[in-house]
């Protein structure tokens, strides 16, 4: 009998649940892996997707084979209502959308794992509904057990309100700006450390089951007090790390349920947002810590000894008659061409530019945009060539090079007093070096400074000229005045 | 359903976990940054993985857990479908000039 017990369990171990996710784990993997080019990266989708399947069907078979389990009409409601939110989401948002669903989708997969871990201690801790068939009927849950669920659900909760907080910023629901007040980081660091008493409370006495709801609430207050001294030129790192924690988060559960499959596929979310984040604050000259209690980007006073000199301006007539006449330009988007929605415009200067035998490219950034890799999905949706999008360390040893360089709402990333200013808030930071190119012209909206309050020195040097206007209005000027030519 | 009171297989989580980290380490270092916001996208419908569990909670025995289950299947669902299908949607758009003409 007892024989017969175990040789039953041994083979529900080894059945299509366990292929199922062993399969599921490598594809993950590969479907990253398949990703590092745009030649096979719709490949690791498809690799994604059909290891998300083997492991939905498994959890479907789990539910079919349990002998007092519930069917499956939860299961279909709550599979239709995702659909009714992510699919139309997937299908219509625009490109420029992108930041603030992929910060939306951080808080829904956070939100999915605290849930589950409440969910595992509400139903060995019932209050309201009691389960006495439940196996863990009157046994306390086990300390280490008790101590990723709380994790799971302390990175869950604050990633899920953190994560709104972001996407408030994105779609300027809040103000973009940091949002501060005096002791800030103190209270802060204050209230998680208080979480962090109550969780290992928790995993000492898991039965005192009104302190669980009390962490959950502080972990909520602690995500949105996270993320509201950050402002918007962050999001790049802020985005990156939550999607980290958000990774973090599935592992964690991976580690309550025992469940390998959660582990690995929470460990590639966690690794990636981490590499992300890096790549971030080094393209930044900043640390963590001074992207998450920094405060960067406050409205500084202290820069007015520029304030003397004058800038250029220039007409569009004659921006053209530069750009028609210059061998290769280099263009730099900005964030201010996605607000601009501007995508569209520039390329049919491309376009109009190629035409005329000009050799054209275009600068990225790292942290140009509100994510990472922001403004290669917009010029990509406004289909210019991928070949023709040039990473920061490629293209600034080309600048003496190009005859004329067209910034559209960029401004602190070409900022040359990150190169020499010592007393400047960005020195350090990489910058595109155009500075170094034959002529500038600038497309902006106003004088007003960037993001991180910095007056700019580029736009007073003698090569630069300013094209003062809407970026999408002066491109499609610009282009016009080509196509006249 | 699972029992809360077992002590987790901490040695083989861990070992899980930290082969999982570095492998994820050294192929997300190769992703293009060219596709680094298509890479968040797809990492963040692998993640939705805990999908797996909500289903398993909706569709098991407990009051509590077909609550909490069901709301987490509605939240991770949204990301797996609206994940996978927005990485794909924005790949697509990434064409070289060869292919453009």
């Amino acid at each position: 009998m007892i024989l017969l017990a175990s040789s039953e369990v041994a083979q529900q171990e080894l059945g299509f649940g366990f292929f199922a996710s062993l399969a599921a784990a490598g594809l993950f993997v590969y479907s990253l892996k398949w990703l590092s080019h745009p030649s096979t990266a719709r490949r690791g989708v498809l690799a994604g997707e059909i290891g998300m399947a083997l492991a939905i069907l498994a959890a479907l078979l789990t539910v079919w084979n349990m002998p007092n389990g519930s069917g499956f009409g939860w299961i279909l409601i709550g599979t239709l209502l995702g659909a009714a939110a992510g699919i139309p989401m997937a299908v219509f948002m625009p490109m420029t959308a992108v930041p603030q669903r992929t910060a939306l989708s951080h808080a829904f997969g956070a939100l999915a794992a605290a849930l589950v871990g409440m969910a595992h201690y509400y139903i060995h801790y019932f209050v309201i509904f009691p389960d006495p068939d439940h196996v863990s009927y009157g046994k306390d849950a086990h300390p280490l057990t008790m101590a990723f669920l709380c994790f799971e659900v302390l990175l869950g909760a604050l990633t899920f309100t953190g994560s709104l907080m972001a996407f408030g910023k994105l779609q300027e629901l809040i103000p973009t700006r940091p949002i501060t007040y005096p002791y800030q980081n103190f209270f802060n660091l204050a209230l998680l450390g208080v979480a962090l008493l109550i969780g290992v409370l928790l995993v000492i006495y898991p039965g005192q089951t009104w302190l669980f709801p009390i962490f959950v609430i502080l972990a909520l207050i602690f995500g949105v007090l996270l993320i509201i001294p950050i402002g918007g030129a962050d999001m790049p790192t802020v985005i990156s790390l939550l999607n980290s924690y958000a990774g973090l988060s599935a592992s964690m559960m991976g580690f309550v349920l025992d469940m390998p499959l959660l582990i690995v596929a929470g460990a590639l979310d966690g690794s990636s947002g981490l590499i992300l984040s890096i790549i971030m604050c080094k393209a930044m000259n900043r640390s963590f810590l001074n992207v998450l209690f920094g405060a960067f980007g406050q409205v500084q006073e202290s820069s007015a000894q520029t304030t003397q000199k004058q800038v250029k301006a220039s007409s569009t007539e004659e921006a053209a008659m530069l750009l028609e006449s210059a061998r290769s330009v280099v263009v730099v988007p900005g964030y201010g061409m996605a607000v601009a929605q501007a995508q569209h415009a520039v390329r049919e200067l491309y376009d109009a530019l190629s035409k005329l035998g000009v050799d054209v490219k275009f600068a990225i950034h790292p942290v140009a945009g509100r994510m990472p890799g922001h403004m290669n999905v917009l010029l990509a949706e406004a289909e210019i060539p991928y070949d023709r999008l040039v990473e920061m360390d490629d293209i600034n040893p080309e600048f003496p090079q190009v005859d004329v360089v067209l910034i559209i709402g960029a401004n602190d990333v070409v900022n040359p007093a990150a190169r020499h200013d010592k007393s400047s808030p960005i020195f350090g930071m990489p910058i595109l070096d155009v500075d170094r190119a034959q002529t500038v012209l600038v497309i902006k909206r106003s004088m007003k400074p960037g993001f991180a309050g910095v007056e700019n020195e580029l736009f007073y040097l003698d090569k630069t000229s300013m094209l003062f206007g809407d970026a999408k209005a002066v491109v499609a000027h610009l282009v016009k005045e080509l196509k006249e030519a | 359903m699972h029992d809360l009171s077992k002590a987790p297989d901490l040695a083989t989580g861990l070992f899980v976990f930290l082969l999982a980290t570095l492998l994820g380490l050294e192929v997300v270092r190769r992703v293009s940054p060219l596709l680094h916001t298509p890479l968040m996208s797809l990492t963040n419908a692998i993640s939705a993985i805990a999908v797996i569990v909500a289903i398993e909670l909706s569709g098991g025995p407990s009051t509590i857990g077909i609550v909490l289950g069901t709301l987490a299947l509605i939240a991770a669902m949204t990301n797996v479908l609206g994940g996978f299908l927005i990485t794909d949607r924005m790949l697509k758009m990434f064409k070289s000039r060869e292919a453009r003409k």
